[in-house]
């Protein structure tokens, strides 16, 4: 998968109440989310982000609760792919179980800045910003099939159904 | 090989004889629990599996907290859709209102939360239970669904940082003194994607609910898990809220441990966590002069009976300063009643300060307590991130119960010392 953009710069610890603030938690409506998605951050953000565009963050992005709404709602105003320096653990699962591309990459969050265009080559483990390219480390095997099946969900009942069929 | 005693407790759950720091595996739930913020949406996507039962009514519980008692129509309807769910299903397990309370406060106390138990929870503060001796740990609603669906959950076998507590406490220092100050030492990533073991022989000092609220800042410092070996007061604190059978598991002696954090709790003071991170922990005696106006005393973290203890001890015969909102919060129903019956909320609502029904409320800024734009809040709760407790432009420092009331009597933030 090649996902290509234009970057959203942020720094370290981005927490989940960045990301959706607490007092907005109260819908489960992906559109509505993503209205607020990262105001608190920066208040532009939900105004100006655009489809395909890629967030670019340093250590430790979405910390905190374990709000599924954070990637939903990163995911429902558009964000291709989220970039950083390190993620909190459980961002990270959340993000892969409902198929939100994450990428760590130290080197090319300390390399980008606010409106840069990258590339990131999911399949290849690549990310492109200008003249310079960076390796990504790859998905290991077992979620790479979550991902590949567009998330846990899916993934489950396809699981599932299969266990019908030859149990 | 020798193990961790996560490591056995998610070998043995996984029907392994062993398992290894880095392994992905999928294991076999004792409890899954959620929320009236995270259990809505899990409920949607438990639908899109097509699964029309949960795994085992009895390991499903569903707690309404945050928002409860509803604060406003959206939030009534997401209670709904937990309410609505719990009803269909007949979960046995299903906690609001009047029966009810912070869901870190209640399982235990309800004896759902037992040495040896794999639980997850959507809901980061999970990690609170490794104080029992259980690993548990925050996921996301998704988790949450297909655990409901399937009683089962894949997970990568953490590596695992232990921390030692040795010495003798000092006056008016208790778990959360400990626990702000190991977050402080570690950083918020510090223990990003491991088990964080709680050991030492001065843990025998701090009690059972003050272990539970170590346990509960595990994930401040990153942890996948906080454990904590049961002794015996953690024993005969389980055999009093339940008589379902369990398994102790241990650590083996030469167990693989990434590293090892020693702390001499005799040189740790009451601690204060500035804005905007727990990590910026320090003593009381260096946070300087700080203005307040509200302390809140209450959470999954210091709501229990303890912690309003040691309130009431310091707020007894003293009145809240005039420019502070002083809120209290018993964790659960259970706290609540033993606290009325002991004169504790009389002692707050004497001194001057509120007294709610128990409510995450003001630990996310839901609700009882939103700060405003430039206000300023000293709180017994586990988080101090930008917006957290209301306006963008509000602030946060985290305490224990002592300092709180402390402050609270004094509209700056002050050392127990200084008015006991
Ligand atoms: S009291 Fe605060 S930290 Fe605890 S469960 Fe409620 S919102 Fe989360």
């Amino acid at each position: 998968m090649l996902l290509e953009g234009r970057v959203w710069r942020f720094g370290d610890n981005v927490d989940t109440d960045q990301i959706i603030p607490a007092r907005y938690l109260n819908t489960t409506d992906p559109a509505e989310l993503a209205a607020h998605c990262m105001e608190d951050a920066d208040p532009e953000f939900p105004g100006k982000v655009r489809p395909g565009d890629i967030l670019v963050a340093g250590r430790n992005f979405g910390c905190g609760s374990s709000r599924e709404q954070a990637p939903l709602s990163l995911k429902a105003a558009g964000v291709a792919c989220v970039v950083a320096a390190s993620f909190a653990r459980i961002f990270y699962r959340n993000a892969i179980n409902i198929g939100l591309p994450i990428v760590e990459c130290p080197e090319a969050a300390g390399a980008v800045a606010q409106g840069d265009r990258i590339a990131v080559d999911l399949g290849a483990g690549v990310l492109r910003a200008g003249e310079a390219s960076f390796r990504v480390a790859p998905f290991p095997e077992f979620m790479q099939r979550i991902i590949a099946a567009g998330g846990l969900v899916p993934y489950t009942r396809q699981k599932l159904a299969k266990e019908v069929q030859d149990p | 090989m020798a193990m961790t005693a996560t490591q056995k407790i998610l070998a043995r759950h996984a029907g392994l004889e062993r398992v290894e720091a880095g392994q992905l595996i999928e294991a076999r739930l004792d409890l899954v629990l959620g929320n009236d913020i995270t259990a809505p949406l899990a409920i949607i996507e438990f639908e899109k599996l097509g699964a029309t039962r949960v795994f085992d009514p009895e390991r499903v519980v569903l707690v309404a907290d945050h928002f409860v008692p509803n604060k406003d129509i959206k939030s009534a309807m997401q209670s709904k859709r937990q309410r609505d769910f719990a009803r269909a299903h007949q979960l046995p397990h299903y906690y609001e209102g009047g029966d009810g309370g912070i869901e870190h406060a209640l399982l235990p106390e309800r004896g759902l939360t037992r040495p040896g138990m794999l639980i997850i929870g959507a809901d980061s503060h999970t990690c609170t239970y490794g104080a029992l001796g259980a690993f548990s740990t925050g996921v996301g609603s998704t988790d949450l669904a297909v655990a409901m669906a399937t009683g089962k959950a894949w997970f990568k076998v953490p590596a695992a940082i232990r921390v030692v507590y040795r010495g003798k406490l000092r006056p008016w220092v208790g778990g959360k003194d400990l626990i702000l100050h190991t977050i402080g030492r570690l950083g918020v990533e510090g223990a990003n994607y491991r088990t964080l073991e709680l050991t030492g022989e001065a843990l025998a000092q701090v009690s059972v609910e003050g272990r539970l609220t170590m346990a509960n800042m595990g994930i401040e410092a990153g942890a996948k898990n906080a454990f904590m070996e049961p002794d015996q007061a953690t024993l005969a604190w389980v055999d009093a809220r339940t008589d379902v059978p369990y398994e102790v598991v241990r650590s083996d002696h030469d167990a693989p441990f990434e590293a090892t954090l020693e702390i001499d709790v005799g040189q740790v003071e009451p601690q204060v966590a500035l804005p905007h991170l727990p990590e910026n922990a320090r003593g009381v005696s260096q946070v300087g002069d700080v203005a307040v106006d509200q302390v809140v005393i209450g959470s999954c973290t210091n709501g229990r009976l303890e912690d309003l203890r040691v309130a009431a001890k310091i707020l007894a015969g003293k009145k809240v300063h005039p420019w502070v909102r002083l809120i209290v919060i018993p964790a659960t129903q259970a706290i609540y009643r033993q606290a009325l019956e002991e004169g504790l909320l009389k002692v707050f609502v004497d001194a001057g300060g509120i007294v709610s029904t128990p409510t995450c409320g003001p630990c996310l800024g839901g609700h009882m307590g939103v700060l405003a734009e430039g206000e300023r809040a000293l709180a017994t709760t586990n988080r101090n991130f930008v917006g957290r407790m209301g306006h963008p432009k509000s602030e946060v420092y985290l305490a224990g119960p002592a300092v709180a009331a402390a402050t609270a009597v004094r509209g700056r933030i002050s050392s127990p010392e200084e008015v006991a």
